[in-house]
Parts: C-alpha cells; sequence; structure tokens
C-alpha cells in the first residue's frame, strides 16, 4: 500500500491508472466477444420447437428438483440458469441426471433420453440464461489432438485425480473422480468446460480448444495401450496390485501349503 | 568323577539320552556312565587346529561291546505300490523337465525381446517374470509330488542336541588360543601390535568420512524458490503467460511454473504453484493464518485468484487435488486435506502447516506476475528450518 501511496500523486500516475482501465475494458471485451463468438457456432443453434421440446421435457423430467424455471432448490438442486448447454449435455448424456438418488456423486449410468432429446433440453437451458455451448464434432476430435502435449496438460492438472491413465480415484467424503474409460470425446470436452460437481472448470482460455483436444487424444487413445499380462488390473497402481497380491496370492499360497503338507492317507495305513 | 574318557559322563539325565541316541546303543552310555567304570580306549585331549590322532577322530567313543546290533531299519525299503510310484516318478520328471524348458524359454526371452520401447518391455517382463515363475512353481510341485509320493511317510524323532561345547573342548581352545598368542609373539612385541592397531584406525574411521557423501549439506537452498518479483506464472504444460481475463471462470485450477524455470525439474520441484479462481467473497482474507511482515494477505491475489505451493507441506507430493465445490486441496499421498479459501490451513492429515501462499499480481501487459517470493520455505519440513 505505501508503494501507492507514494507515488500516486506522481505526474504519471493519472496516465498509468488510465492505461490499466483500458487495459481491463480490453480484456473484458476480448472474453466477452470470444464467448458470443463460441456460442454462434454451437450445434445447438436452437430453433423455437426445439427449445420448446426442451421446455416440454424439462417440466417433465427435471423441475421437481431443479425448479419450474431452473431456478434450483436450496439444499436440494443448484440453479441451471447460465451452466450452458455443455453442462446439461454432459449431465444427461452420460445418465449422471436425471439422478438416481442424492449422493455424494452421481454416477453414469445408461442415458435416459435420446441425443435428439438432451439437444432440445440443452437448447432450452441455454435460452434462458446462455453460458457454454456444446462443443462441435471437429472440435473434439481425437485424430486432430497432438498425444504428447496432451499427455503433458493431462498430468499436470488431470492425473490427480483421474490418475495418470484415466482411471479415476478417490475424493473425499465419498466423492470420486469417475474414470475416464467410458467417456465420449464429447463429454471429456464438456467436463473440462463446466466443471460437473466436484470437478474445477478448465474454460477455453485457459486450457485453449486445442489443447482440450491434445487431452482427449491422449485420453481416448490410451485406452487402447497394450496389457502384455492380460490384467491391467484397473490401472489405478499399487492399491489394486497389492490387493491382489494380498488376496490372490495370499489364498495360492495356503492352498500350497495346505497341498504340501496334507497327510498322504495311503502312507498311514 | 575321575572319569574322563567319556564326553557324556558328568553331564546331565538329559545329555545322557542324547549320547544314547547318538551312539545307537540303548544301554552302553548309560550302564557304563552310572557305573563310573572306564571304557574303551582314553580320548586323547584334542588341541584345535593340530593334527588329531586318528583314534580320536570320533567326537563320541566307540561302540565296543560287540553285542550291540546295529539299529534296526526304521524306513521300509520301498514304496508300498510300485505301479503307483512309477506313475508319480513320471509325473515328477515331467515337472522337472517343464521346468528346465521354461528356464531355457527364460534364456531365450531375455535374448530376443528388445527393451526399446515401453511396450517391448512390457512384453519382455511378462516372458521373464513368466517364464522365471512357471520354471520355479513347477520345481517346488515336482519336488512336492516326490516327498509325498514317493518317499516313505513316517515320523521321525531327532533329539535335542546340547548347544554348549564340552569342558574339554573348552579348554582346547583357551590353550590353543593362549598357545597362539605365545608363538605370534603378540603380546611380548609391543611395537608391532601397538603399530598395527594404530594402522587399522583409519580404516575403521573411514567410513564416517564417507558420509561426506551423502552431502554437500542443502545450506539455504531449501529455504527459497526461484519464484521472485516480476516473474510471469506460465502455465505448466504449455508455457503460456495467463491474465486474470483468461482464467476466469470461477471454479478454475491451473498449475503453473516461474517464468524460464519450467524445464528445470530442480528448480519446478520446489517452485510448482497452483492457482485458483474464487467467486466474488469467497476468500475469507481475514483468517488468513500466516500475514507475513504486517503484509495485508488479500493484496497477494488478484481478481480472486490465489496462488499456492503445490507441494505439500507433509513430505512434498504435489497436493493439486481440488474439489470447487468445498475448496478442499487435497493431497494424494496421505490425504491431507486444506482448506482453499482459508489460506490453505491444515483441516485434515499429517500436514502440519498451510501450503504457502504466493504473493501475484499483474504486470504492464496484463500477465499474472509473481510480487515477490514466497515468505517460507515450501514443502515439507526439515532440520534447520525456522
Amino acid at each position: 500500500m505505501s508503494w501507492i501511496t507514494a507515488r500516486r500523486r506522481h505526474p504519471a500516475a493519472t496516465y498509468a491508472l488510465v492505461g490499466l482501465v483500458l487495459v481491463l475494458i480490453g480484456l473484458g471485451y476480448t472474453v466477452i466477444t470470444n464467448g458470443n463468438a463460441a456460442t454462434a457456432a454451437s450445434p445447438t443453434s436452437a430453433n423455437p420447437a426445439q427449445i420448446a421440446e426442451g421446455r416440454n421435457l424439462f417440466v417433465e423430467n427435471c423441475a421437481t428438483c431443479h425448479g419450474l424455471y431452473a431456478e434450483g432448490r436450496a439444499g436440494q438442486a443448484p440453479s441451471l440458469i447460465g451452466v450452458g448447454a455443455a453442462a446439461v449435455d454432459f449431465q444427461v448424456s452420460t445418465g449422471r441426471m436425471p439422478a438416481a438418488s442424492d449422493s455424494a456423486e452421481n454416477i453414469r449410468k445408461p442415458d435416459k433420453f435420446t441425443p435428439a432429446e438432451t439437444h432440445a433440453l440443452a437448447a432450452y437451458i441455454e435460452s434462458i440464461g446462455g453460458g457454454p455451448p456444446i462443443p462441435s464434432a471437429a472440435a473434439v476430435n481425437p485424430a486432430a489432438g497432438t498425444y504428447g502435449l496432451g499427455q503433458q496438460l493431462f498430468v499436470a492438472d488431470c492425473a490427480a485425480c483421474h490418475n495418470f491413465v484415466g482411471a479415476g480415484g478417490d475424493l473425499t467424503y465419498g466423492k470420486f473422480a469417475p474414470p475416464l474409460t467410458a467417456s465420449t470425446p464429447t463429454q471429456i470436452y464438456e467436463a473440462m468446460l463446466t466443471g460437473p460437481e466436484a470437478m474445477p472448470v478448465f474454460n477455453d482460455l485457459t486450457i485453449t480448444p486445442q489443447q482440450k483436444r491434445d487431452i482427449i487424444t491422449y485420453v481416448t487413445q490410451v485406452r487402447s495401450q497394450p496389457n502384455p499380462g492380460g490384467f491391467s488390473l484397473g490401472r489405478i497402481g499399487p492399491v489394486t496390485e497389492g490387493l491382489v497380491a494380498f488376496l490372490g496370492l495370499l489364498l495360492f499360497l495356503v492352498l500350497a501349503a495346505l497341498w504340501i503338507t496334507a497327510k498322504h492317507g495311503k502312507a498311514h495305513e | 568323577m575321575s572319569d574322563t574318557n567319556s564326553p557324556g559322563s558328568d553331564q546331565g539325565p538329559g545329555d545322557t539320552a542324547w549320547q544314547e541316541y547318538l551312539t545307537g546303543g540303548g544301554q552302553a552310555g548309560g550302564a557304563t556312565a552310572a557305573s563310573g567304570e572306564p571304557e574303551g580306549p582314553a580320548a586323547p585331549r584334542r588341541v584345535i587346529g593340530t593334527p588329531s590322532p586318528a583314534a580320536s577322530h570320533r567326537m563320541l567313543p566307540p561302540q565296543d561291546d560287540g553285542g550291540t546290533q546295529p539299529p534296526p531299519r526304521e524306513l521300509p525299503a520301498g514304496p508300498e505300490d510300485p505301479a503307483r510310484a512309477k506313475k508319480a516318478e513320471l509325473v515328477v520328471a515331467a515337472c522337472f523337465i517343464l521346468a528346465g524348458l521354461a528356464g531355457l524359454g527364460f534364456l531365450v526371452a531375455y535374448g530376443i525381446i528388445g527393451v526399446g520401447s515401453i511396450v517391448a518391455v512390457q512384453h519382455s517382463n511378462l516372458a521373464l517374470g513368466g517364464t522365471l515363475s512357471i520354471a520355479m512353481l513347477l520345481l517346488g510341485a515336482g519336488a512336492t509330488i516326490w516327498v509325498r509320493h514317493l518317499m516313505p511317510d513316517v515320523e521321525l524323532t531327532e533329539m535335542r542336541h546340547p548347544m554348549h561345547s564340552t569342558e574339554q573342548e573348552k579348554a582346547a581352545f583357551k590353550e590353543t588360543f593362549e598357545e597362539g598368542a605365545e608363538t605370534s609373539q603378540f603380546v611380548s612385541r609391543p611395537i608391532v601390535r601397538r603399530s598395527l592397531i594404530a594402522a587399522t584406525i583409519p580404516l575403521a574411521v573411514a567410513p564416517i568420512f564417507l558420509l561426506r557423501d551423502m552431502g554437500p549439506l542443502p545450506g539455504t537452498s531449501l529455504d527459497t524458490t526461484v519464484w521472485r518479483k516480476g516473474l510471469r506464472l506460465l502455465v505448466y504444460g504449455t508455457g503460456d503467460p495467463i491474465t486474470p481475463a483468461e482464467f476466469s471462470s470461477p471454479g478454475s485450477i491451473i498449475s503453473v511454473g516461474p517464468e524460464g524455470y519450467l524445464d528445470d525439474d530442480d528448480a519446478m520441484a520446489k517452485a510448482a504453484v497452483i492457482i485458483i479462481k474464487f467467486r466474488p467473497g469467497e476468500v475469507d482474507y481475514t483468517s488468513q493464518p500466516h500475514p507475513v511482515g504486517g503484509k495485508v494477505v488479500a493484496n497477494w491475489s488478484v481478481d480472486n485468484i490465489v496462488a499456492y505451493s503445490k507441494i505439500c507441506t507433509h513430505v512434498g507430493c504435489p497436493a493439486a487435488l481440488y474439489e470447487q465445490t468445498t475448496h478442499h486441496i487435497l493431497c494424494p499421498c496421505h490425504q491431507s486435506t486444506f482448506v482453499a479459501t482459508q489460506g490453505a490451513q491444515v483441516i485434515f492429515g499429517p500436514a502440519t502447516r498451510p501450503l504457502p501462499q504466493l504473493p501475484i499480481g499483474v504486470d504492464s501487459s496484463g500477465y499474472l506476475i509473481a510480487t515477490g517470493p514466497f515468505h517460507e520455505p515450501v514443502g515439507p519440513s526439515f532440520w534447520e528450518r525456522s
């Protein structure tokens, strides 16, 4: 503070302040226009009929918890205003929504809606509050990404929770980072963009769309890593390996010991 | 007792039983010891290290009273069922032959499977481990089948042996030792003795000097990181600087490193940092537990972006599991849990200190920079840490 106090009467101070404000305004404008540009490119460029269908589906399936106008219910379900089409598409297409029960972590299950219905729901939610759109197929094409760069980013920012090969891992109070073995490229992109549940957000300015595509390339291609022994043991590392060694090998050793020391009946006649 | 030619004569009843067992006579040892009658040739005192007379080659007195029969054979002559035994023999041989083949397979696999790539290493591990374990398993199985189906199944009892040496052996050792000490003149020539002892002292203390190779001592290098005022925060993995406007979504986290040091693993081992973006009002700046030098810690953040060391204060794992719903930062190694909104205070786990916070600001181009170094050492405790 003393640094500013000492210099705020400096002749250049006014110019510096004006310059700073201009920079901030410029940056803010960049962000807003970028967001708009991305929204325009959304595959859910909505038409009124689609929004109306989405509205109907929402009232029938979601409004019980999220409120008739997606305003949310305190302690029960969050407001969906402004979450964007990407969040809706992720939650519904992975089967997490509609939720089966009020648990610490909504689990992946077969989706309840067709892709068209899911897109209608997403269009409705987008129409009432904007937000991140569903990425285009080209934006999530794994063939267009770079495996090595994706691995670097994944290890730095994703592997802490999701494990080095996307096998998932535990968090606190029953929450967990799910395995990424069944996620589609679109769902991976949407998860990074919207940060479902406890997952942090990686917006398109922090991790650019190209970098997201690199990560998608890594996550989808690391699945085809060969298992020469035939058992990957879930690839979650020493935990499963130790469990298999303890339960499997110990059982085997006990049986072997029984066999070795078993009395040979005939000799005792 | 004056009887010295029977080693067992002055020993307890248990030892007498052992003598009986080893000499194979039910009556010989016990009877003669009890009567105190000399028996057989006197066993000469044997000096250890000197050639002994052939007669004294036995530790036990020979059986001389010819009436003792060789002990009856306790084991059956052969398997009861020769046909079964023949079958077992073939099985055992098959196990051993297959084990041998697996061992050969190990050698061949070692020779032909390269380790040029990760996948090749995986295949090599599979082949080497697989053949080796098959060989070991078959050797063990063959030996076990051998024991169970070919060797006789009878119980034998072996008596416990006395652990201590006999008085004679002790006396013999003492005499030999003293004789050696005298003959070598170790005692009578002090200059030789003392110079030899002096010569071994440097060698004895040498291991203490070798401890130096564990150094050099870290000195003050653990106290600081490469972070200093003006260094940009570069996103780890891309190397790009980042602005608050880009890092604008609440609930975001990203790993960053100091400009110019991203590829320096030694520097990054201490300087790795995570930045987290909060919604307005989420961060409780007043609860920051470590305001340093009277600074207000709120000044350390920009636009609700806070930077913490990524190195856990417990044992230095990368603590970067961030739950944006609870604002908990978890360490994956030992579940230390830090509250990101409250100066990374520890609420669970073995860590004892908050994650150090890096003061950040914005440079003239709008990019996030460090406005100073860490104000405390990052990472786990160490001896000299104040």
